[in-house]
Formats: C-alpha cells, sequence, structure tokens
C-alpha cells in the first residue's frame, strides 16, 4: 500500500473505486481530444492574433492604436456600450423581475421574445432598424424632417448594440430568480420594508453577482458585435466604424499589423471579461450552493 | 392583539382555498390552525398577514378592520416554513433588519439596535451566532433566527407557518418545548399553522381544525380530541377503525359485519358511521353478541405499546389495534389467532345527506 496518497491525489472517489472506474486510456483519449481542440481552435488563434499584431513592432503596434480613426472606432465603441450596458441592466432586471415574480398571461410568449435577439441573424436584426428609420423606411420621412439621423449615425448603432446584447442580463437573473423565488422579499415586507428597500436590501444583493456576470456578457458583445452594427454604420471612418468595422476595413486595405493590433485590444477584452466572469461564476456558486451543516464530505484516509 | 377573520373567501383559479371562513382569535393565546395539505390554513395564516388579499371579507385587528392595510404597516411577526432568512446578511444583521429600515424618525440609535438584537439572540439562546451567515446554522437554528428577526419589531401577532415542518422528529420535539416556554414568557397572540395533529394537541391553547378551506371545529384540545365534531375531525385526530351502513333494529350491518351499540337506538333506520380507535377495543377470546371476530396478521411491539393488525373474519376489513404491551400476557395476540373485539368508546356520526 505505498502507493496510496501520492497516487490518489488529483484522482476523483469514482477513480479510487475499483467498482467505477473506467479504464486509463478512456481517459487519456477523452482529455487528449479536449486539449488537442482547445490548442488548435482557441489557443492558437488567440496567439496568432498578439503575434501579428506584434510583428512589426511595437512601435507599428502604438502607432496603429494613436491613429486618429483608430482613437475615434474606440470611442464609438466604447459609448455603443456605454448606452447599451446601463439600458441592458435596467430592462434585465425589470424583464427577470417581471417574469420570476408575478404570475400572468403571455409570460412564456416574452420569455421566447427575449431570446429573439439571440434567434435572430444580427444581419436581420440590423436590417431591421433600416427598414423601420432609414431614409426609406416608415419613419424615415418624418426623421429627415426633424433633422434626425438614426442610420448611418451613432444612434443606430447604438440601438443594433442595445438589440443584439438584450438577454444577456435577462437570461443571467430568470432562472437565478426563479430559484430564489420570492420568500425573502415577502419577509422584507412583513418587516415594513418598502418596496424599493426590498430591492436595495435583500433583492439586489441576492443577485449581484449573477448580474455582474451578465453585465460582463453583455459588454463583451456590446463591443464585439459586427453583423448588425455593419448594416447600420454606413462604414463613415472616423464617424461610424466601431472597433470590429475599422479591423475589417483595415484588413481589406492589407495593414495587417494595424488590423491585429486593434484586433489585440478586443483580444484583451475578451480574456478580462473571461478572467471577471470567473470570480463573479465563482462567487455566485458559493453563495447558491448553501454550505449544510450536516454535511461533511467523507474524509480521504491513506495509509502508508 | 385579538383577531378576528370575517367571512373570508379566497379562490385560487378554481380551487376554492378559504370558503367563508370566519374565526376568532382571543388575545395572548397561542392557537393552531391544523388540517391536511390544502385545506386553506396556509392561506388564511397569509392573509391575516397581508400577504394575500381576499376576495371577499374582512380581517379585523382589535376590532378595527386591518382589510385595507399593508402588509408591513399591520405589524406582524412571520416566521416563514423555510424561514426565508436574508441569505447575504449575517444572523445579526438578519435580526437587525426590520429595525434598520424603519424611516430615520422612528429608528432606534446603532447602539439600542445591538443590545436589542443581542438581548433577542439571547432570548433564542444563539448568541454565539450572531456572525454567521444563514447558510452555515442547522434547520433548528435557522428557525429560531427567523423567529428572533420576526420578534425584533415588536409584533403584536405572530404568524408561524408549519414551524417545525422542516426539521427531524428529535429537534421538532425540543423546539416545540421551548416555543410553549417562550410562549408564556411573552405572552404575544400566536398563530401556527400545523397539519400535525400530535404538535397541535401539544402546544396550542385553542386548535381550529380546517378542512378544504372551511372550519371544522374550533376548541381546546381537551375538546377537540375528546369530543371530535365531525367523522373529519375524528379521523384526523388519530387511527380510526370505521363501520358505516344502515342502523336497523338497534345494529349497524356494516358489510356483514354486525355492530350493536346502545346509542344505535337512536339512529333507527339512518345510515351512520361508528368510528372506534385503535385502542378503544376491548379484546376477547370468546365470541359473544357485539363482537367482532378478526384473524391476527401482524404484530409490533412499540415499548409500552404494542399494535396489531387484524382482518375481519365476516368481510376481510382491516382493523387496528393497539393495547399495553403489558397486557399481551393476558390475551396474547399472535399472528394467526382470531380476536373477538368490543367497542368500549366510539363516536357515532350520522351520514351527511
Amino acid at each position: 500500500m505505498r502507493e496510496t496518497a501520492n497516487a490518489q491525489r488529483g484522482r476523483t472517489r469514482h477513480e479510487r473505486n475499483d467498482a467505477t472506474r473506467d479504464a486509463p486510456v478512456v481517459k487519456w483519449i477523452v482529455l487528449g481530444l479536449g486539449l488537442a481542440f482547445f490548442l488548435v481552435f482557441l489557443l492558437l488563434p488567440l496567439l496568432a492574433v498578439f503575434v501579428e499584431a506584434f510583428r512589426r513592432g511595437f512601435s507599428v503596434y502604438i502607432a496603429a492604436l494613436a491613429e486618429p480613426d483608430a482613437q475615434s472606432a474606440i470611442r464609438l465603441t466604447l459609448t455603443a456600450a456605454a448606452f447599451a450596458v446601463p439600458l441592458n441592466v435596467v430592462f434585465g432586471i425589470a424583464a427577470a423581475w417581471l417574469i420570476s415574480k408575478f404570475e400572468f398571461t403571455g409570460k412564456t410568449v416574452l420569455v421566447t421574445l427575449i431570446d429573439l435577439p439571440f434567434s435572430v441573424s444580427p444581419v436581420v436584426a440590423g436590417l431591421i432598424y433600416v427598414l423601420v428609420f432609414g431614409a426609406q423606411g416608415w419613419f424615415g420621412g418624418w426623421l429627415k424632417d426633424h433633422d434626425i439621423k438614426i442610420i448611418f449615425a451613432v444612434p443606430g448603432i447604438v440601438l443594433a448594440t442595445v438589440f443584439v446584447t438584450f438577454p444577456f442580463v435577462a437570461r443571467e437573473l430568470i432562472p437565478l430568480m426563479q430559484a430564489q423565488g420570492r420568500d425573502e422579499e415577502e419577509a422584507a415586507l412583513v418587516l415594513g420594508a418598502s418596496g424599493l428597500q426590498t430591492f436595495l436590501r435583500v433583492t439586489l444583493p441576492n443577485i449581484f453577482w449573477g448580474l455582474l456576470y451578465g453585465v460582463i456578457l453583455c459588454n463583451a458583445r456590446a463591443m464585439g458585435e459586427f453583423g448588425a452594427v455593419s448594416v447600420v454604420s454606413g462604414h463613415i471612418r472616423g464617424q461610424t466604424n466601431t472597433m470590429p468595422l475599422h479591423i475589417e476595413i483595415l484588413y481589406n486595405e492589407y495593414q495587417f499589423a494595424a488590423a491585429f493590433a486593434v484586433a489585440s485590444l478586443l483580444a484583451l477584452l475578451a480574456l478580462v471579461t473571461l478572467l471577471i466572469k470567473t470570480v463573479a461564476e465563482r462567487r455566485q456558486d458559493a453563495r447558491d450552493r448553501e454550505p449544510q451543516f450536516n454535511h461533511v464530505e467523507p474524509a480521504v484516509t491513506s495509509s502508508s | 392583539m385579538s383577531i378576528r377573520v370575517e367571512t373570508i373567501t379566497k379562490t385560487f383559479g378554481q380551487f376554492r382555498a378559504l370558503d367563508n371562513v370566519t374565526v376568532d382569535f382571543p388575545e395572548g393565546e397561542l392557537v393552531a390552525l391544523l388540517g391536511p395539505s390544502g385545506c386553506g390554513k396556509t392561506t388564511l395564516l397569509r392573509t391575516i398577514a397581508g400577504l394575500e388579499s381576499p376576495d371577499s371579507g374582512r380581517v379585523m385587528f382589535k376590532g378595527e378592520d386591518a382589510s385595507t392595510k399593508h402588509a408591513r404597516e399591520r405589524n406582524v411577526g412571520f416566521v416563514f416554513q423555510h424561514y426565508a432568512l436574508f441569505r447575504h446578511m449575517s444572523v445579526f444583521e438578519n435580526v437587525a433588519f426590520g429595525l434598520r429600515i424603519r424611516p430615520r424618525r422612528t429608528r432606534p440609535g446603532e447602539a439600542e439596535i445591538r443590545k436589542k438584537v443581542g438581548d433577542l439572540l439571547d432570548l433564542v439562546q444563539l448568541g454565539w451566532l450572531a456572525d454567521r451567515a444563514p447558510s452555515q446554522l442547522s434547520g433548528g437554528q435557522r428557525q429560531r433566527i427567523a423567529l428572533a428577526r420576526a420578534l425584533a419589531v415588536e409584533p403584536q401577532v405572530l404568524l408561524l407557518d408549519e414551524p417545525f415542518g422542516a426539521l427531524d422528529a428529535k429537534v421538532r420535539k425540543e423546539l416545540r418545548a421551548w416555543l410553549r416556554q417562550l410562549h408564556d414568557k411573552l405572552p404575544i397572540s400566536t398563530i401556527f399553522v400545523t397539519h400535525d395533529q400530535e404538535e397541535a394537541l401539544d402546544l396550542a391553547d385553542r386548535i381550529i381544525v380546517m378542512n378544504k378551506g372551511h372550519v371544522e371545529q374550533v376548541g381546546s384540545p381537551e375538546d377537540v380530541h375528546r369530543d371530535p365534531a365531525t367523522s373529519f375531525v375524528y379521523d384526523f385526530l388519530g387511527s380510526s377503525n370505521e363501520f358505516a351502513g344502515l342502523v336497523n333494529n338497534a345494529a349497524l350491518q356494516a358489510e356483514g359485519i354486525a355492530l350493536s351499540v346502545p346509542e344505535l337506538a337512536n339512529y333507527e333506520g339512518k345510515c351512520v358511521r361508528v368510528c372506534v380507535r385503535p385502542h378503544h377495543f376491548g379484546i376477547h377470546c370468546v365470541e359473544a353478541a357485539g363482537r367482532i371476530a378478526a384473524r391476527v396478521e401482524r404484530v409490533v411491539e412499540f415499548g409500552a405499546v404494542t399494535r396489531a393488525e387484524l382482518s375481519a373474519v365476516a368481510n376481510g376489513k382491516r382493523l387496528e389495534l393497539e393495547f399495553p404491551t403489558a397486557l399481551e400476557g393476558k390475551v396474547k395476540p399472535s399472528a394467526g389467532t382470531v380476536l373477538y373485539l368490543e367497542p368500549g368508546q366510539y363516536k357515532i356520526f350520522a351520514n351527511q345527506p
């Protein structure tokens, strides 16, 4: 029995048990497939972005980012996200609250509608706005008369971004709030709390990490959205180009280093997003997995 | 505070949870709302708290109509079945919640809050848990914290929804005794909901038995137990052997079993149900008029009491029998033997038309 302690490290309980153990070859094949996929399809492209971005040197990298059109694209992307994320938080909480705490007819329809932006192609999402607000669209004439520009301008980009990111916060909160039920809110109510106090002191802290998770995903999508924004943008350099659109233009003009430099910013954003997401997820898990008082993991006994 | 609910009706879709219910809850009493699940007892409790609004009828607090008062203004303490402790707050903050959310004018100072919460935690004997999160507590501890939280706002009435439902049998018994002591110390009008007749009989000053949205009987535990008003109450308060049939010549013909007890003469020609508790049978070894012949199927000893399952010789009807274990030597029921049972105490209910 010498091998026990060391050999057992890193093995699950069902692996240590002869009765439930699979052949090691199965484990290695599954693990190998997963790792190979991860390397080729995920890690390699990510590395490629950074390698290409710095291929022509650090100064070229900085110059690509400092260029006025790139600066304008970054600003526009941040603007779109700055609109999309708060709106999403408000709509998301409202929708999740409605769906999880109240009973009404048409609830399933609403839940399905919330998912619409996920199921519709982003190009179609963009075209919807062109049809509605474009020069030939339903409100085109009225908008023109009042000198309001939506399509091929910043408002259109913001609208398209809000549309495609709409489900993130709501989708994250609905199952969470449904699982938590209404008991705590009712308890606050009979203790004399007002609606606002209940929301701020009971509901919001309970959904905080889930909300943060939704916000992060929403933000990532808002900054990375290409299709819908591309349709409504008009690609006016320095005015209506977001970062993803700017990257495409640079790439089409064979300015690879510059394209990858801007792309690396987006990739970096994705990495930071993933990091925060992991933390948020862990905090939420820790909270939801209410440790039971009497629940003790069986201790791992090792004999030598 | 005395409470009265008047002609309250509440429906959920097609389901009638409360059907024209009128009950009085006198000041300072510990009252049990007893009934099977779905009988409307929790709905009645929630209606008193203002968490449900009745379709019709009124809730009166101290003789004043409180129906239009918002739940947050009714000043009730409510302990939820699953406690509903605020999961992101410590035990201390949970108990302090009701004080902290008061408008500035009536909010006590920080020192006063600390003192008050400390006193309440001492009252529920859990002062040492003040900094824990609710998830780190056992079920019984959560229950007591939920109670302390409800008491913090100095409610005029305490409402408990299945207070011991989610606890294991031993903890339940301890907490029951503890709650009774607490009520004797702090005589707040208290209403608790339970489906456990033993709990209600053990704990309450007064029991309200409910069934299918209406009140079956109101009375002290002794009254309700000794003199059940309806066959439902009789059934619900303990196991019962039931014989139903037509009374003819002062004898009951219940599917082949003939039963003759004196009072049956009053029900001549009527359909009745005679109910006998398992421990109210006289056990005999010889046949005689008015005795029911039954074969013993199974005998199980539970300490001082022995239970037996029998089947009537006449029609195979299952019967339950209970007798002191000490008696066993005398009669010795064992599987396979035939006994002759004579109803000692019983209750007769005329069938509702």
